[in-house]
């Protein structure tokens, strides 16, 4: 099992070297470079020529990347295009803002989504079903951004409730954030609720079709007992990487919510730093954002594999 | 109601409603009764409704399934007007269910300790300290060995065979007065279905339970059960005691099933009923069975038949009971036999070792060997043209894993295959050439699972042809019609789906993709396991039809050694990846015979209930060969003693071709054999 963990440990820092690679090439392709977009498009000859010079920007690719590499790699993600701000603090308060979002949904959408798609699996198309399912639907397709800009029109144009925008700034302590935070997490937390909800439902379904589950009726098993002890932790094996899916969603910036409402956080940094062409932060944004995913998939499948007895008895006995 | 019955059904129908709106019935009309002690068989074919009546008998019905008419009772309780409460109350407890395929019918997430023991909360008095020692008892009662582990285990880490007798401990946890039992042997290995078989008697006649015994294997059927009613297309067609109903059958359909089913005893190809069983609600008024009987005639076509007093006093639903005697009920099919010893080679396994454990990186670093057994080796065979060879042995004794190997999909850690023409075939399948892959070709056990569902049956079968002969055009279109007709469908199968064939014309369907590309070889991965008995024998017909026109090469893999037995010329016994004996098909099916192959034909299951399998051995399911010595070591009833746990045994020749892998000279084996044979009647 250790084992285990410790080859997907290695796999996963392989993946994300990988990943830094192809975000430096990436960036390095890209016209221009922090000096361009620092010194403005005017600026040519000598002085960008010993901007380069006291960036280290005259030096090869290859040897750029490693500086970066083992830089980032203690923490140390450089400095912003702006030629001040530590990339490493911008991006720390951000990320804790993401973060808060993330939990925030987190915390009303997978419950919401677990119960819901229980719900719906078990009462298979009859009308509390058919209703769930189809507002369901309608959360998955409308854009956020639409059903951002409803919710805004709604509560806070119209009646007043809540606030319509984020103008907290990104170092707020948390307490700051409410009741702003209020619309965008109930926009996030349909969407993911949708994904996960559909997920669970037919999983819900699979299994109570299941041969096990007849057993368990013809042996006389309560419903209520069965559907606990013997369907549910089957059923929700396979929502455990969904999840994981949409955590790293969350927690990788999600750039159109948090752009609608002006939300302080890694996506909308990301937007930010794209425009000002500050490649240094979009490199380290790149990182971070692939790093969260690889790591979050890694914790879900190990997860998956403790919740197993499948999949752990393959590792613990012989 | 009768004092004594404890399962009493009446006049049940049960149907659904069709596409078009009308109600199909599945069963129609039914009486059963079971009485205290009493075990009933319910026999019939795939569709014939007997799953069906006897989960009814619980009270349960499947999805969309409604009761049409008619009551069910346990004891003095009507089952469908039962509340959920008192259903919960009755199932597991009063009235257990043995499942078929147990494996998916325990929970993956529990242990079998807290199965059993949540069926001991549910339907027994004990209190809960004293659970885990019952758990142990009932264990121990359907006779698992060290029960102390199994309570730990999860279903998945149990063989088949130990998985059903978890199965039917906790059917007895309640202490039931009548089990159900749903196909509980079917798919497990011959040494374990009658381990099961033997264990479910003496359960009966210890607690003298009632037990419905559903199953479409007459073998296991004429074991256990006192009385015996034949289902078809829904309706009771005949209802007698085991021996009324196995040995001198009065209706057609009960003659033509036997007649399906391969014997031991008898080498001839089972004969297979034409047509197939009308779909629910397609009986029409007259028989069920006209389409397909003998002896039909113009009344059968007109009226419903009813279930009436018939020869020998058993029950049967047939115009012509009186006449059934005409037909034939014994196998009576010809078996070609291709095979000339001087016939040319066609394909050579040359010292095959196979392994499916890959070497860790860190031990081929270090540069240390792999010295566990593999799991196939020293597999040595020549087949000659136009033979066919039948590879036997219990589940994982290595049959498919031969197979694969010579198709490529898996390659040998050692040794060659070589054509008869002296071509070398390559490893892998990667690396062998079109040509190559053409001279081999693989049939599956699963058609529904080897033709792909989206194409129609015309692109199957051009795929070949257009990859190994570039036909095109008009010649693509008259190869395939003329394949089809080969396996004996007609042209306007050409653009169907597989999903509108029967799993027997998916199966010839198969069959004729496989010819399609001419092969040299060709390899059958148990093509008939996943058919009915009647299809089985059709499809065995059409392989040895096959056989004699186009002189094919066969390796037929099986289970079931009576079907190999009906069609291999040769036949080679596996046991954990080694051979243990290999020759005629008539001389290892007699004595003498290796200890492994006289354990395997003990216990096989015939359809007459005056013969019963003999059990030498435990069904204890080895996970790897032993290191050295004979690879049967450990469950060898006959087993010598040091020699065979230290030594390799040698090869021993007899006449034909037929030799023993064994330490026991051959004509000790053969008079040890042939005293058991004949002291045998006179202890019985």
């Amino acid at each position: 099992m250790l084992q285990i963990l410790f080859r997907r440990l290695f796999l996963g820092f392989v993946t994300v070297v990988v990943v830094s690679m192809i975000i430096f090439a990436g960036v390095e392709i890209l016209p221009g470079d922090a000096c361009t977009a620092f010194l403005e498009r005017e600026a040519k000859g000598l002085i960008l020529e010993s901007c380069r010079e006291d960036l280290g920007l005259n030096r090869p690719a290859v040897e750029r990347y490693f500086d970066w590499a083992w830089n980032a790699l203690q923490g140390d993600l450089g400095i912003s295009a702006n030629g001040k701000d530590s990339i490493a603090s911008l991006v720390g308060a951000r990320l804790g803002n993401s973060l808060l979002l993330a939990v925030c949904a987190l915390s009303i959408g997978v419950p919401l989504a677990i119960i819901l798609g229980i719900v719906t699996g078990l009462w298979r198309d009859k009308p509390i079903d058919l209703l769930i399912s189809t507002s369901v639907i309608f959360a998955m397709t409308i854009p956020e951004f639409v059903s951002s800009t409803v919710l805004i029109l709604v509560f806070s144009a119209w009646l007043g409730w809540l606030p319509g925008i984020v103008l907290t700034s990104a170092s707020a302590p948390i307490s700051e954030f409410f009741p702003e935070i209020i619309l965008p997490v109930v926009v996030l937390s349909m969407v993911m609720t949708a994904h996960i909800l559909r997920m669970v439902r037919s999983s819900v379904i699979e299994v109570m079709g299941s041969d096990y589950i007849q057993m368990a009726t013809l042996k006389g098993v309560p419903y209520w007992r069965m559907v606990f002890l013997h369907a549910l932790p089957n059923a929700l094996l396979p929502a455990i990487n969904i999840i994981a899916l949409t955590i790293a969603w969350l927690l990788g910036g999600v750039v159109v919510v948090e752009v609608v409402f002006n939300y302080p956080g890694l996506g909308r940094m990301m937007i930010d730093s794209i425009s000002d062409r500050d490649l240094p932060v979009v490199q380290a944004l790149a990182l971070i954002v692939a790093t969260v995913y690889v790591f979050v998939n890694l914790s879900a499948d190990m997860l998956t594999m403790i919740a197993n007895p499948r999949l752990r008895t393959l590792y613990t006995r012989k | 109601m009768n004092k004594s019955s404890i399962i009493e059904i009446r006049d049940i129908s049960i149907g659904f409603t069709g596409r078009s709106g009308h109600t199909l019935p599945v069963l129609r009309n039914i009486n059963l009764t079971v009485k205290r002690g009493e075990t009933v068989g319910l026999v019939g074919e795939s569709g014939s409704g007997k799953s069906t009546l006897a989960l009814a008998a619980m009270g349960y019905l499947k999805r969309g399934l409604r009761i049409l008419e008619g009551t069910c009772h346990f004891k003095d309780q009507n089952m469908f007007t039962l509340g959920r409460t008192e259903l919960e109350k009755i199932r597991g407890g009063k009235l257990g269910l043995v499942p078929q395929n147990s494996g998916q019918s325990l929970t993956p997430t529990l242990r079998i300790g807290q199965q059993l023991t949540e069926a001991l909360r549910l339907h027994s008095k004990l209190k809960s300290e004293q659970y885990h020692r019952r758990v142990l008892e009932l264990l121990t009662q359907v006779r698992l060995p060290d029960p102390e582990t199994v309570v730990v285990r999860f279903p998945h880490e149990l063989s088949g065979g130990q998985q059903q007798r978890v199965a039917i401990a906790m059917a007895l946890a309640g202490e039931p007065d009548a089990l159900l039992l749903d196909e509980p042997t079917t798919g497990l290995d011959v040494t374990t279905q009658a381990h099961i078989l033997e264990l479910l008697r003496d359960l009966a006649a210890d607690t003298g339970m009632a037990m419905l015994y559903v199953s479409h294997d007459l073998g296991a059927i004429a074991q256990v059960c006192d009385r015996v009613m034949v289902m078809y297309a829904g309706e009771v067609v005949l209802e007698g005691t085991t021996r009324q109903v196995l040995k001198a059958p009065s209706h057609p359909y009960a003659r033509g099933l036997l007649a399906s089913i391969p014997k031991l005893s008898d080498p001839h190809l089972p004969s297979a009923l034409k047509g197939r069983p009308p779909a629910p609600g397609g009986a029409g008024n007259g028989c069920a069975f006209v389409e397909r009987c003998g002896i039909a005639s113009e009344i059968c076509r007109s009226t419903r038949p009813s279930l009436a007093s018939g020869p020998g006093n058993a029950l049967v639903r047939c115009h012509h009971a009186n006449l059934s005697n005409r037909l034939s009920m014994t196998p009576d099919g010809k078996k070609v036999c291709n095979a000339d010893p001087n016939a040319e080679p066609a394909i050579y396994l040359d010292n095959l070792s196979i392994r499916y454990s890959k070497q860790s990186l860190i031990n081929r670093l270090c540069g240390k060997k792999d010295i566990s057994p593999a799991t196939v080796d020293n597999i040595s065979i020549t087949l000659t043209k136009g033979e066919t060879l039948g590879l036997v042995g219990e589940s994982g004794s290595g049959k498919s894993t031969i197979l694969k190997t010579v198709a490529g999909l898996l390659p040998p850690a050692n040794g060659s295959i070589v054509f008869g023409d002296g071509e070398n075939l390559p490893r892998e399948v990667e690396q062998r050439c079109p040509n190559h892959l053409r001279r081999i070709q693989l049939v599956f056990q699963n058609p529904d699972d080897s033709l792909n569902p989206r194409h129609t049956i015309a692109e199957i079968l051009e795929q070949p042809l257009k990859l190994y002969f570039s036909l095109t055009g008009q010649a693509l279109l008259e190869r395939s019609t003329e394949l089809l007709e080969l396996v004996r469908l007609g042209a306007h199968y050409l653009d169907r789906l597989p999903s509108q064939l029967s799993g027997g014309e998916k199966q010839r369907v198969a069959i004729a993709r496989a010819f399609a590309a001419e092969p040299d070889l060709i390899l059958c991965d148990e093509v008939t396991s996943a058919l009915d008995v009647s299809v089985q024998a059709a499809v065995l017909n059409l392989l040895n039809e096959l056989k004699q026109k186009q002189g094919t090469t066969y390796v037929f893999v099986s289970h079931d050694l009576a079907v190999v037995r009906a069609l291999s010329d040769r036949v080679a016994v596996l046991y954990q990846g080694r051979l243990c004996e290999i020759g005629p098909a008539a001389d290892v099916y007699s004595t003498p015979s290796h200890p492994y192959t006289e354990v395997l034909l003990n216990a096989v299951l015939e359809p007459d209930p005056d013969i019963r399998p003999k059990l030498t051995t435990d069904d204890v399911v080895e996970l790897a060969p032993p290191t050295q010595g004979c690879p049967f070591q450990r469950r060898c009833p006959r087993k010598l003693g040091k020699i065979c746990d230290t030594e390799n045994p040698p090869w021993q020749q007899k006449e034909n071709g037929h030799s023993i892998c064994c330490h026991i000279a051959i004509e000790q084996l053969e008079s040890m054999q042939f005293e058991e044979i004949n002291i045998e009647p006179a202890s019985a």
